[in-house]
């Protein structure tokens, strides 16, 4: 990490910490403006969110890190099987619409164990869905943490650490002061920057390879996929967009049918729906937040083509010196993100789809942060992506803090504990456990606990396992008692 | 229309609109993008061959579309019940 800093032009990084400080505090001034002194406004943004701001907040709480950052370097890797990610974490979204949303809102309440222990008449239920909830939000949000001190190492040179303490500081800034109506109004904020942070350097590598700047266009409408699938073909790979290489088919379906309903279960996205002023906004609202996804979603398998057919031409069957001759390569290269071995000494790099003679590594998170190196663009544009990729964890973390801190100090403390707290307390209560849990998250952020990559599939398991069913039958179900 | 059957008769209609929007999702991605991915895959959009397309991007845009359009039938159903808030 630290060899890459020093390659960085200085340019690059002043203008990230110039992107990334403009940010934080446009962050901290909508935080700051939207805070609040009751209940309702701190665990449901006193349900006055309109449609389109609650769709664009959805949309950045759903995003995390690795939408940012690691997606489209997978799918990148697994040809048509990233399917499973793009229609798993998108398709959860219909569901969500149609069956939970609408009538989660119309039965009001704080939390989505409240219509739980209501609709099955038991705080036994009640504390378990607390728990679950707590669960699910706790391994995720630890993740988000990460990458948060990733993201600030890898651009600036900060030890992980310290950008962990970072990110802490301006979250728990403006979720302690605004509760859910900070965080929303900040996510809004968020959702701009990321979003625009993606796409700028998508549509300019797009424009580049293809001549169409519309990556979603240039996809379908050029020869790009045609000369990408002979390319692959040459190096003893399989075509890319041929289904079933990576995964058989039968994984393929169960993973995408268990990511969608895990999606249309996270306690995170799901309480967002009890934000906004109707049933109707509801139904809008779900609408909108997956369009605002589909912008990123639609874009990264494309740009998952350009960057596997410019890896495949810039790298393979050159000399280690032409290779090099890339700005993008040597920097990438420093960072052991990119690594080149000339193993059959024939002075030329081979990509090659057998593992032991394959000459060139790479790994998946470069294929988003090189882009606007490779693309050839300014470089404020890397510092762009450097604010997208924090804008994108720190969403993501804080509405997680705020689950947990409802779970917490609605759900176990005042349903449960002490009944007859006064709403001063109930406040107090809340904004504290959102210390405790930015406490833990940031803890799990700098020493992640080695269980927490397996444990955050899990999270989807468990939320498609307990949560949907349960809401689902709750919701539907005519007769039961 | 007799009073009392209204509320019966709302929820049918939704839950008929909900379970052909269902169908529908469910045809388009698990079927068309991954039961059906091969076949597609000789028919082309562009030059992107069916099944790939489908499953990488023209399953999202259905998805997107289905939701608008359920909340899109419920406006209209609620005027028709006279359904308001």
């Amino acid at each position: 990490m630290s060899q890459y800093i020093q390659q960085l032009t200085p340019t690059v990084e002043t203008w990230t910490y110039l992107f990334v400080t403009v940010t934080f505090f446009v962050y901290l001034a909508i935080g700051w403006s939207a805070r609040v002194r009751e209940t309702r406004g701190f665990f449901i943004a006193g349900q006055g969110i309109p449609s389109i701001a609650n769709g664009a907040a959805t949309a950045a709480d759903w995003m995390s890190a690795a939408s940012f950052i690691s997606m489209a370097g997978m799918i990148s890797f697994l040809g048509y099987d990233g399917a499973i990610y793009l229609m798993g974490w998108t398709g959860g979204y219909v569901l969500l619409a149609l069956l939970l949303a609408p009538y989660l809102r119309k039965f009001g309440k704080y939390t989505v164990p409240d219509f739980v222990g209501d609709r099955y008449y038991s705080s036994t239920a009640r504390v378990m869905a607390a728990l679950a909830a707590i669960f699910i939000s706790l391994t995720y949000v630890a993740g988000q943490m990460r990458g948060v001190g990733i993201v600030f190492s890898r651009f600036l040179g900060v030890d992980i650490a310290s950008g962990v303490v970072v990110g802490m500081l301006i979250v728990g800034f403006f979720a302690v002061l605004g509760g859910m109506k900070g965080i929303t109004w900040t996510q809004v904020a968020q959702y701009v920057v990321l979003i625009t942070a993606f796409l700028v350097p998508a549509f300019a590598l797009a424009w580049r390879l293809t001549g169409n700047p519309v990556p979603q266009l240039a996809l379908a409408f050029s020869d790009i996929l045609t000369d990408l699938n002979r390319l692959q073909v040459e190096l003893g790979f399989n075509e890319y967009t041929r289904p079933f290489m990576n995964k058989t088919r039968l994984d393929v379906l169960c993973i995408t049918l268990s990511l969608m309903v895990g999606t249309a279960g996270l306690p995170h996205v799901i309480v967002r729906f009890y934000t906004v002023p109707s049933v109707r906004a509801a139904r809008y609202s779900a609408g909108w937040a997956l369009l605002f996804i589909a912008l990123l979603y639609t874009t990264a398998p494309a740009l998952a083509v350009f960057a596997r057919y410019n890896l495949l031409t810039t790298l393979n069957g050159k000399t280690a010196l032409e290779v090099r001759s890339h700005e993008w390569v040597q920097k990438w290269e420093t960072t052991g993100l990119l690594s080149f071995e000339d193993k059959n000494d024939d002075g030329r790099l081979s990509l090659l789809s057998d593992k032991d003679a394959n000459e060139i590594t790479i790994d998946n998170d470069i294929i988003v942060l090189s882009t606007p190196e490779v693309a050839g663009l300014a470089p404020w544009v890397t510092a762009l992506v450097a604010a997208g990729g924090l804008a994108a964890a720190l969403s993501t973390a804080a509405g997680l803090l705020l689950v947990i801190s409802s779970s917490t100090a609605h759900d176990i403390y005042y349903r449960l504990i002490n009944p007859k707290a006064s709403e001063e307390r109930r406040l107090w209560v809340g904004r504290l456990m959102i210390l405790v849990a930015l406490g833990v998250a940031g803890y799990c952020g700098v020493k992640p606990p080695g269980f927490v990559a397996q444990v955050v599939a899990f999270a989807f398991g468990l939320a498609a396992a307990s949560f949907f069913p349960l809401l689902h039958l709750g919701i539907s179900a005519c007769c039961s008692p | 229309m007799a009073e009392p059957t209204r509320p019966a008769d709302y929820w049918r209609a939704n839950e008929t609109l909900i379970r052909g929007l269902l169908v529908l999702w469910a045809g388009i991605s698990l079927g068309a993008g991954i039961l059906l991915a091969e076949p597609l895959n000789r028919f082309h959009l562009g030059s992107a061959p069916l099944g790939f397309w489908i499953a990488q991007q023209g399953s999202i845009f259905c998805f997107v579309a289905i939701i608008f359009y359920y909340a899109w039938r419920m406006d209209r159903l609620d005027r028709d019940f006279g359904i308001g808030e």
